[in-house]
């Protein structure tokens, strides 16, 4: 969910941005993180725990925790909290600890 | 490999203020941070900050940010800003390691300021691993940078000065706060933070604690239970309540992993929030011309991340050879700063954190 109106901040319209999750079309905003416009799409488990497949989220959204690690245009272990939505990426939920190609 | 004369890790405010006082001294700055823009915590910060006139009280965070950016820019001259770079190493040698665009790149440092800040803190409960359970910088981060709501039914964990500022936010974006709990019989942070969320209508619960998160894939529910006077679990005291999200502020640990790897003696500080460096009265720390300031010294506030980062900015300047005429004075008055901020009641912890790492020998 978006916000749209807020009593400091603005939320000017942006300009849309298509990319791809799990092979579903989605769309994000300029502006937004791989997670921020997951999350805004209401999809809140980005990845499993490498060893017990215990679902993962967002927790710190700066970097710090590595909870949001997933597969983006075939590179496992993208940080998405922190890497910058674009057109056209393919952002894949990663099994285990992804696999270098 | 290029030398620069002082290179800064971080442009949160401590960073930035940093630049700003050794720049002026004429003293050549390499400023790195790791997001795509600088400001660290500050950016998402909507409120209006406590604290005293001469560190911005009752301006908003954001705004406090632009000014220091702003600052910074004045001397373009003299401070090279990189940012999306990643200082992952630190040296023996006074070399760090840069992550940037996918490439490593080297510098050799005359002065090394590192300003890192502080990480979230975690609580260990059961399911504590659910999406839909942030950090509360992270809930204030995705709502105020990017526009995107964590949820429409939350519980807040921890009723510090950020518990309570981001519950409000949260009030604010349009998202209903059911509890805000806190294990102690006191709220911990400021009363106008807490009377003005009582006034909006939350429960506030002390003496109570999440037990557990409930869900598949996402939270759904948590349960909460009553503590006793000696903190313990009152049985048959729990209490189930709907969310879809949990936003956990028990505070932040000071980000002090480079430190460690460059051999910086470090001290557990449970006052300041974890590990921190031992450092002398200049924010030096154990290494010769490596100083620290900001919440990666104890986590305190952006006021004082901003003086400490005037301070040290000077003394890292000083100490490879650009020496102000007036400068014992101004070290003075940002000693003096930093004491005011830190008088009171409120300050009591931090003074007794701060009392446990000063170097014996003040430089
Ligand atoms: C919700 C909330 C409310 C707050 N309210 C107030 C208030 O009202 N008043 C007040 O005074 N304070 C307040 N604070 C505290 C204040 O935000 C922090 O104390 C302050 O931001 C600390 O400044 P800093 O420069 O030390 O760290 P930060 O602001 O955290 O900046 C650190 C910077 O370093 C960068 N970095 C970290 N590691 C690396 C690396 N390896 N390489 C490159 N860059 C790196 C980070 O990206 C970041 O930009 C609040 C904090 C929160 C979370």
């Amino acid at each position: 969910m978006r916000i749209f109106k807020h009593p400091i901040l603005d939320f000017p319209k942006k300009k849309v941005i298509h990319f791809q999750f799990d092979g579903v079309e989605f769309s994000g905003v300029e502006g937004d993180t791989i997670a921020s416009a997951l999350y805004a799409n209401g999809i809140k488990k980005l990845s499993e725990s490498v060893e017990r497949h215990r679902a993962r989220g967002l927790y710190c959204a700066i970097g710090n925790c590595s909870s949001c690690y997933m597969t983006v245009d075939h590179i496992p272990n993208i940080k998405t909290c922190v890497t910058p939505l674009s057109e056209g990426m393919i952002v894949e939920s990663q099994i285990g600890k992804g696999v270098i190609r | 490999m290029t030398n620069k004369e002082l290179i800064i890790v971080g442009g949160g405010p401590a960073g930035l203020a940093a630049a700003y006082t050794a720049a002026q001294t004429g003293c050549h700055v390499l400023l790195i941070d790791r997001n795509p823009q600088m400001g660290g915590q500050l950016i998402k910060q909507t409120h209006k900050f406590f604290g005293s006139e001469k560190q911005f009280a009752k301006t908003r965070g954001l705004n406090i940010a632009k000014k220091l950016i702003s600052d910074v820019e004045t001397c373009s001259d003299r401070i090279e800003i990189i940012c999306d770079a990643t200082v992952v190493g630190l040296y023996a040698d006074q070399v760090v390691n840069v992550l940037h665009n996918e490439k490593y790149y080297k510098y050799h440092f005359d002065a090394l300021i590192i300003a890192t800040g502080a990480g979230e803190k975690m609580l260990a409960f059961e399911n504590n691993d659910l999406p839909g359970i942030y950090g509360a910088g992270a809930v204030q981060t995705l709502m105020n940078l990017y526009g995107v709501l964590p949820g429409q039914n939350i519980v807040m964990v921890g009723s510090g000065n950020i518990g309570l500022i981001v519950s409000y936010q949260l009030i604010q974006a349009g998202v209903h706060v059911k509890a805000l709990l806190e294990a102690a019989p006191k709220i911990g942070g400021y009363k106008v933070h807490a009377s003005k969320l009582r006034r909006l209508g939350v429960d506030i619960l002390t003496q109570t604690t999440i037990q557990r998160a409930i869900g598949n894939g996402c939270v759904n529910q948590i349960e909460t239970i009553e503590l006793d006077d000696s903190w313990k679990p009152i049985k048959g005291t729990e209490k189930l309540i709907d969310v879809d999200a949990v936003c956990i502020a028990v505070g932040l640990s000071p980000l002090y992993q480079l430190l460690a790897m460059g051999g910086a003696e470090l001290k557990y500080v449970p006052e300041l929030g974890g590990m921190v460096p031992i450092v002398d009265g200049l924010h030096q720390t154990t290494i010769n011309n490596i100083f620290v300031a900001g919440d990666v010294a104890g986590v305190e506030e952006a006021s004082s991340a901003i003086v400490e980062g005037y301070l040290s900015g000077l003394a890292a300047a000083a100490k490879i050879g650009y020496q102000q005429p007036d400068y014992q004075k101004s070290i003075a008055d940002y000693q003096q700063q930093l004491k005011n901020l830190r008088s009171g009641p409120f300050g009591a912890k931090i003074r007794a954190g701060l009392k446990k790492v000063e170097a014996k020998t003040n430089a």
